[in-house]
């Protein structure tokens, strides 16, 4: 591609939203409040698995100030097509009943009932007067118990046992396999053979601000619902959905969003509310506890995934195998295809079998979280990897270097590369400072030890749909609207790629969301997609503006549109214009709008493709205390390929933040459960996110390897950075401790543990 | 329940509201006054999302009771900003891009000016012990660290 000459794209502006964010201004899901507003709450399921024989609400109906009260009965009866306005992935039944529990609870947490009262406080004693009668039943809390034969099976009828699965055991929702090549030759070829079984726990997004709503109905049906939401539109398709009324129907207004990490992709208690609005005649507003966040949410999945590699002695790959097993939750629907096919990615493998299972249990149905189900599948193969090039006695870049995927390599899931970063990522890392720095492994006799670790991932990145407005306003300024809620600093960067477009400074650019009412159909902020295909809307949306401004000039020289073209702000005169045409800013064309035709308003829509994959490499150290099995990262860089990064703080941020959350996957978070299924941590407290002094500076490196399928050469950067922490946290693990651990989270009892085994092994 | 009449001072101005005797000063700033800067992300004191100031000490909101508020000095986020001004935090976290969704800000911006007017030039080391307290998803919390850090030096030049 074209080295273009930038002005605004890869500058630091203050984002446009940042005054109101810095002094509290901003309202997000939970500041939002209508007069006469009612106060919804969920009454949750106390077991684990049970069939609800019977559920009587008349005590709470009688309290003074209860003023709906709702139940699964109440719902249209849902069937199990897929959702229209969604990929097909997802049932609508299994979106309802998740939303509220019809004949049977599948988790502790799970919803029963939800009433709307004047106060909160009524509205949570209400919940305590619902009487429900359980039929407990066994909950099936594991993996391995949810693929034993004689396990309770959560669903009689799963739509993706179709193919193939009628033998799997009852709980196996869904496979998806690939392979490629002769497996079977190709570990026959292979000199040194490893393998390996790794495991890791359901963890949460932790996004700090809970779920959050307020809908109203009126008296014509129409609704409306603000939202705390990482997709406006898909809100309103799910709701729609499980409401069984017509999307038009609703209109979904997104607050500001703290946090998500594909944790607001879905809709919980959002169908409720509305409907609890609607029997009641007035607005209604839910807002979620901690506890509630974290029992009724969709963390991700806890897995167990069996690795196998084979390589020659010169540390070329030639056979892998890999066997992984996610845990979905409730409903079907874990991120196993995109763990699988993550998997092996980053490498030039010859012969390769991939089976990766979806496998539902008693826990909450997960949902989306950052770069979903690939750190999980990285974490095994980088992990291995690692343990291979101890094996070789090869440098652990040198290993990765010498099966790198390079561009006209055809993926293990399918499409050839086209220009790729992962080469440049790994010389990045080998080139940094940090890599050549002397390490203090510590002596073997002293508790503290320090290792160094190093991995290589990669994550898709999603295209679909956008649209974007851009219209300019009289005084030469423009707004550009789009349909994705900000949850990073994507009001900056489509910003910029209008100011770029435009040639007018990016602070005369005003980014803003929009709801569904205002603006054309737009996917979710997710799949690192916003700035990617989101971008790529607003980008041709100001070429629409340029058009227009363009035949504006063209009626003010009197020539023809075609004799005129635009220059760094400006209207020019082309070849075949008069010649004593003085160039038209895009401020005097705004100020004359009115006499030459009127507003000018940009648009475009359009469904993009794949962004393509970035690839990136990180490098840990890390200290451990073998007395208390307690570790932390001493020092932390990340190198990725951005492919343009059009605000790098803002990407530097993605590739911070996203190293931070796959630390602490690494070495804390977890969900614990008690026999019942019970989460016995429900709370911040508990369940433990890194804090400020649980972190050193995190160096992160951009690379730039343009894609060409973005006229700047975007990628996505959002969801890259989280998918290789854990194996490289566990990496210098190893190399601190001697011992391998193939089971996260790296919390101070498993290290001990793992520790004191190998002791005792004599290693 | 009778309501308590609750007489206190917010961001240096008189105020007085009724709430139940069991309200946290986090309910009533924001349900009842209207003050939504301060956010919830927990109501057990383990984020530091509804961070303020109360007689010139750093508290989570939802751990306090709004009737202990009455005769005392409540400082929020609403407040940290003079007239049209920002303070030097604010501008800092701006310029270091040291918020993604934001909804932490307030609380570490009010967490953060309690550190610095007790130690008006803190370590790297002592920031984010201070700031530990407060949750932040997005960032890593470097950039959070480096505003700081910058904000406090700034200050400190102002007043040399």
């Amino acid at each position: 591609m074209s080295e273009r000459k930038f002005r605004y794209v890869g500058t630091r502006p203050i984002r446009h939203d940042g005054v109101d964010k810095v002094t509290g201004r901003a309202l997000y899901g939970a500041d939002f409040s209508l007069p006469g507003m009612l106060h919804g709450a969920v009454l949750r399921s106390p077991h684990a698995h049970a069939r609800i024989v019977s559920i009587d609400t008349r005590r709470a109906e009688e309290m003074e100030g209860v003023e709906a009260v709702l139940t699964g009965a109440d719902l249209p009866e849902l069937d199990a097509r897929s959702m229209p306005g969604t990929d097909g992935r997802i049932s609508v039944r299994d979106l309802g009943h998740n939303c509220i529990a019809r004949d049977r609870v599948l988790y502790h947490g799970h919803a029963v009932a939800a009433v709307a009262a004047t106060r909160l406080e009524i509205a949570r004693e209400a919940l305590g007067r619902i009487d429900v009668v359980y039929e407990r039943l066994e909950p099936v809390l594991s993996l391995e118990r949810a693929l034993e034969p004689d396990a309770p099976v959560l669903h009689e009828h799963l739509p993706g046992r179709a193919r193939g699965l009628q033998d799997a055991p009852g709980n196996v929702a869904g496979r998806v396999a690939f392979k490629q090549g002769d497996l079977e030759q190709g570990f026959a070829e292979a000199e040194v053979v490893l393998e390996r079984e790794f495991s890791t726990e359901m963890v949460h997004q932790g996004y700090i601000e809970p779920h959050a709503c307020v809908a109203r109905v009126g008296e014509d049906g129409q609704v409306v619902l603000w939202l705390t939401t990482q997709g406006p539109f898909i809100a309103r398709t799910y709701c729609a959905n499980v409401l069984g009324i017509e999307p038009g129907r609703i209109k979904v207004i997104p607050s500001e969003i703290g946090g998500g990490f594909g944790g607001k992709t879905t809709v919980y208690q959002e169908p409720l509310a509305i409907e609890l609005a609607r029997r009641a005649g007035r607005p209604v507003k839910m807002v979620m506890s901690r506890e509630e966040v974290f029992r009724a949410t969709g963390p991700t999945s806890g897995t167990r995934i069996q690795v196998k590699l084979g390589a020659r002695r010169d540390g070329r790959l030639v056979a892998a195998s890999s066997r992984m097993y996610y845990e979905a939750g409730a409903y079907p629907g874990s991120p196993a295809g995109p763990g699988a096919l993550a998997a092996l990615g980053s490498y030039r493998i010859p012969n390769f079998q991939v089976e990766a299972f979806d496998v539902v249990l008693n826990k909450p149905k997960v949902n989306a979280y950052r770069a979903p189900g690939a750190p999980m599948s990285t974490f095994a193969t980088e992990s291995l990897m690692d343990d291979l090039a101890r094996e070789l006695e090869l440098d652990p870049i040198e290993l990765r270097l010498k099966n790198a995927s390079r561009e006209g390599d055809r993926a293990p899931y399918g499409p050839t590369y086209g220009p790729i970063g992962l080469v440049d990522a790994l010389e990045a890392v080998r080139a940094h400072p940090h890599y050549r720095a002397p390490l203090e492994h510590g002596s073997p006799d002293e508790p503290l030890r320090r290792g160094r670790g190093v991995a290589a991932g990669f994550w898709f990145n999603a295209g679909m749909q956008s649209s974007a407005d851009v219209s300019l306003h009289a005084d030469g300024s423009a707004v550009v609207s789009t349909g994705n809620p900000d949850i990073g600093g994507s009001r900056a960067s489509l910003a910029l790629m209008v100011a770029e477009e435009l040639g007018i400074p990016v602070e005369r650019v005003r980014p803003t969301v929009s709801d569904t009412d205002s603006v054309g159909y737009t996917d979710g902020t997710g799949g690192s997609r916003v700035t990617f295909a989101t971008g790529l809307a607003a980008i041709r949306a100001a070429q629409d503006v340029i058009g227009q401004l363009r035949e504006r000039a063209a009626r003010i020289w009197g020539v023809e549109p075609d004799a005129v073209g635009w220059e760094e702000g400006s209207a020019v005169p082309l070849d075949g214009a008069k010649a004593d045409c003085e160039p038209l800013p895009i401020a005097e064309l705004a100020r004359q709008m009115a006499a030459t035709g009127g507003p000018v308003v940009g648009r475009a829509s359009l469904s993009a493709p794949a962004a393509g994959p970035s690839f990136t490499a990180h490098l840990c150290d890390l200290e451990v205390d073998c007395d208390t099995g307690r570790s932390r990262v001493v020092r932390y860089t990340a190198v990725q390929d951005a492919g343009r990064a059009v605000h790098p703080a803002y990407v530097e941020g993605q590739i911070q933040g996203g190293a931070a959350q796959g630390i602490g996957w690494a070495l804390n978070e977890e969900y614990v459960y008690d026999p019942s299924g019970e989460m016995a941590n429900p709370g911040f407290l508990d369940y433990r996110m890194p804090v400020a002094s649980d972190l050193p500076m995190i160096d992160a490196v951009i690379v730039e390897v343009p894609n060409p399928t973005h006229p700047y050469g975007v990628r996505g950067v959002g969801e890259t950075p989280i998918v290789v922490p854990l194996a490289a946290v566990a990496n210098a693990m190893r190399d601190a401790t001697g011992v391998r651990f193939d089971s996260l989270p790296l919390s101070p009892p498993r290290v001990l543990e793992g520790l004191e085994r190998s002791a005792g092994e004599g290693v | 329940m009778p309501k308590t009449h609750v007489e206190t001072t917010i961001n240096g101005e008189p105020q007085e509201f009724l709430c139940e005797p069991s309200e946290s000063l986090l309910a009533a700033l924001r349900d009842g006054l209207g003050l939504t800067g301060t956010k919830e992300g927990c109501t057990t004191g383990d984020c530091g999302a509804c961070s303020v100031m109360l007689d010139g000490r750093l508290v989570p909101s939802c751990m306090v009771l709004a009737p202990e508020a009455i005769g005392r000095s409540i400082e929020t986020i609403e407040g940290v900003a003079q007239g049209d001004s920002l303070h030097p935090l604010q501008q800092k976290f701006l310029e270091h891009a040291a918020l993604q969704c934001g909804v932490c800000t307030p609380g570490f911006i009010v967490a953060a000016k309690a550190l610095l007017e007790r130690n008006p030039d803190p370590s790297e080391e002592e920031t984010r012990y201070w700031l530990a307290g407060n949750l932040c998803r997005c960032t890593g919390y470097d950039k959070i660290i480096r505003a700081v850090l910058d904000a406090a030096a700034e200050m400190r030049e102002a007043t040399a």
